[in-house]
């Protein structure tokens, strides 16, 4: 029983670690722009075909996701230029629309270039378990860990020790006194754009070799992103890492041993999470609360 | 002719229309578009309900399929359950829907526009696992199949037209009643909370009541086109409320036009005949791009509307109008010739205004 708990939470923490992810990557546009983008989840659906067209060309694994990721940045960066600076002091409503008109482009068009049928998708990992103390873990999920790890360290690194990583956060949180001071406010939300994309390709290519790899795979879990980000506090990214985790582990431990929920109930237990923090604590765990000046 | 006539000139020979065409549709040899145009209408219902709380009170909804889902499974179990008849059913589905939906409010009202967004997001792309689960009631995955209806009283029509003619008779009813709502003290409040709460709030609008109405009516419609949906079909199954159906929903009420009565209409055409367009038009090109052309059409439509004229088909054809009747020197009030995409926002609160 004990054992098999902890093999729960090992596999909750790898399927988290893909929540954290694209949770991170709406956290990143969030903080910049205050918006939530629906296409999230859609856009590292169409890299993760992107990538698939790759391996089918025969590329390596790892060269093959890397030029995925490269390809998702450069894509970030157009869309936000081209669809989403005009719209950019809008209203939310007409940037919630313009994020969705993206969703459906993207899945439509995923649908025309490679068609809505199911294909497996690769795993850089070998699917044998390995037993430590007694908990069978399979290197799968600890391979997938790893790589969110490796994904959130990057990121920080970026953020806290380079020059850009300092220029977006000032052009975050003042855009106008980092206008004054020679930062390019409009660029640095474009890289944001891209970054997201790329840390969500990321997401996509993680659990793509898991729910299949089709049109739609992302949006059961662009749900769990939200309920991570939301959860941890939609501007903080340490909440949304944490988040995830939580959602994660959450749902494994729920779909396991609570039979009434088992899998169907998955995505109902996401809404009740969102819909739950929002009205009781819509900061989060971590996020600040909104103080509104009249 | 006063402009008191004038105005309703348009409507009625509107209504004529609608109701001659089936008919119409006999004489080119179109019957078969009977059917879609009952669907029309019926999708007409419910965008006219999305537009009453997205277009006129500002609030966004992704999860009107989810309204929609519950009016038809009502619809459904009470025909297939308790032998009710599916006249009644309705108003069944419209109360409980309205009831549900006034209820959800309450905890909207908590949420800003954005974590609606989210959470009607979610909720609509929950709908079918949640439907498929408690499958006792529902049926599961395959869904409660109905005896189709006949048309009453030995009316020599045909099944589709009496499901057309049943559909057209309480839109219009309903169009009357959200015209006359909309136009009155509540569409102002309506709207005057969506341009701004704090002013609205500062003018005595009673956010809470205003707010959770107009969830309530919008619920309300998408239960009523949710029952005809399960009338017409004579079927219901979990995968025809998918998020696609709330994001064709959305995308015909901006499409058509937010906040003017008619774009529900125009909407509601698009949806409807958008798919079966492309599919005829596509499908000797390339059975993949038939498929998925009207989700590219929906999400090319739905950012060039943002962008360019934020009232949709109707709006532009306003705008069309009065732009027509200027160039003919009868154009009542002057209006720039740059008046076309900067301030359609202004051009459409002029129309609310003249309802």
């Amino acid at each position: 029983m004990l054992q098999g708990i902890a093999q729960q939470i090992v596999s909750g923490l790898a399927t988290g670690g893909i929540y954290a992810s694209l949770a991170l990557a709406l956290v990143l546009i969030y903080s910049a722009m205050q918006l939530i983008n629906f296409a999230q989840g859609e856009m590292a659906m169409f890299t993760t075909f992107i990538a698939w067209s790759l391996l089918q060309a025969g590329l390596n694994y790892w060269i093959a996701f890397l030029l995925a990721v490269l390809i998702a940045f450069v894509g970030g960066v157009v869309v936000e230029r081209v669809v989403i600076r005009p719209v950019e002091h809008a209203p939310p409503l007409t940037i919630v629309m313009v994020t969705l008109g993206l969703l459906a482009i993207f899945n439509g068009l995923a649908g025309m270039i490679w068609q809505y049928v199911v294909k497996t998708f690769p795993s850089p990992f070998p699917a044998q378990p390995i037993s430590v103390a007694g908990v069978v873990l399979s290197l799968q999920d600890l391979g997938v860990i790893a790589i969110s790890l490796i994904v959130l360290v990057l990121l920080f690194l970026f953020f806290r020790y380079t020059r850009l990583g300092l220029a977006m956060r000032a052009a975050a949180l003042y855009p106008e006194s980092s206008r004054l001071l020679g930062v390019r406010v409009s660029w640095m939300l474009a890289i944001g754009w891209g970054l997201a994309a790329a840390v969500g390709a990321v997401s996509g290519m993680l659990v793509a070799p898991i729910v299949f790899l089709e049109p739609n795979m992302m949006q059961g879990i662009i749900i769990y992103a939200f309920a991570a980000a939301v959860v941890g506090g939609i501007e903080s990214p340490l909440g949304a890492v944490l988040g995830g985790l939580l959602i994660g582990v959450m749902l494994n431990l729920i779909g396991t041993y609570v039979g009434f929920i088992g899998n169907e109930l998955r995505l109902a237990v996401g809404l009740a999470v969102i819909v739950g923090v929002l009205v009781v604590r819509p900061a989060g765990l971590f996020g600040r609360r909104q103080v509104r000046r009249v | 002719m006063t402009p008191s006539t004038r105005r309703l000139a348009l409507p009625s020979v509107a209504v004529i229309v609608l109701l001659a065409l089936p008919v119409l549709l006999g004489f080119v040899g179109l019957d078969s578009w009977t059917f879609n145009f009952a669907f029309a209408v019926l999708y007409a219902i419910a965008i006219m309900g999305l537009n009453i709380l997205t277009g006129y009170s500002g609030q966004i909804s992704l999860g009107h399929g989810a309204f929609l889902a519950l009016g038809a499974y009502t619809s459904a179990i009470l025909q297939q359950r308790y032998a009710i008849p599916y006249l009644l059913t309705i108003p069944a589905a419209g109360v409980l829907c309205g009831v549900l939906g006034f209820l959800f409010g309450f905890p909207a009202l908590r949420l800003t526009s954005l974590y609606l967004a989210l959470a009607t997001f979610a909720l609509a792309v929950a709908t079918p696992s949640v439907l498929k689960k408690f499958s006792g009631l529902t049926g599961g995955v395959k869904g409660i199949i109905l005896d189709p209806v006949q048309p009453p009283f030995g009316l020599s029509m045909t099944p589709e037209q009496w499901e057309y003619y049943l559909s057209l008779v309480i839109a219009l009813l309903l169009f009357l009643f959200a015209w006359n709502l909309l136009r009155g003290r509540t569409g102002r409040a309506f709207r005057a909370l969506r341009d701004s709460e704090l002013a609205a709030a500062s003018y005595g609008v009673d956010l809470r009541s205003y707010k959770t109405l107009a969830f309530g009516l919008s619920a309300g419609y998408a239960g009523v086109a949710g029952a005809l949906f399960a009338i017409d079909t004579a079927f219901v199954s979990p995968d025809s409320f998918d998020f696609p159906l709330s994001l064709a929903l959305l995308a015909g009420a901006v499409v058509g036009g937010l906040a003017l009565i008619d774009g529900a209409v125009w909407g509601a055409l698009f949806v409807e005949f958008l798919p079966i367009v492309a599919q005829r038009g596509l499908e000797p090109v390339s059975k993949q791009i038939a498929n998925a052309a009207p989700a590219v059409t929906y999400g090319v439509l739905l950012i060039l509307i943002m962008f360019l004229a934020r009232d949709g088909i109707a709006g532009a054809g306003r705008r069309g109008y009065i732009s027509l009747r200027q160039m003919a020197g009868v154009g009542a009030r002057a209006r720039g010739p740059g008046a076309h995409s900067r301030d359609s926002r202004d051009s459409r609160e002029d129309e609310e205004a003249r309802g």
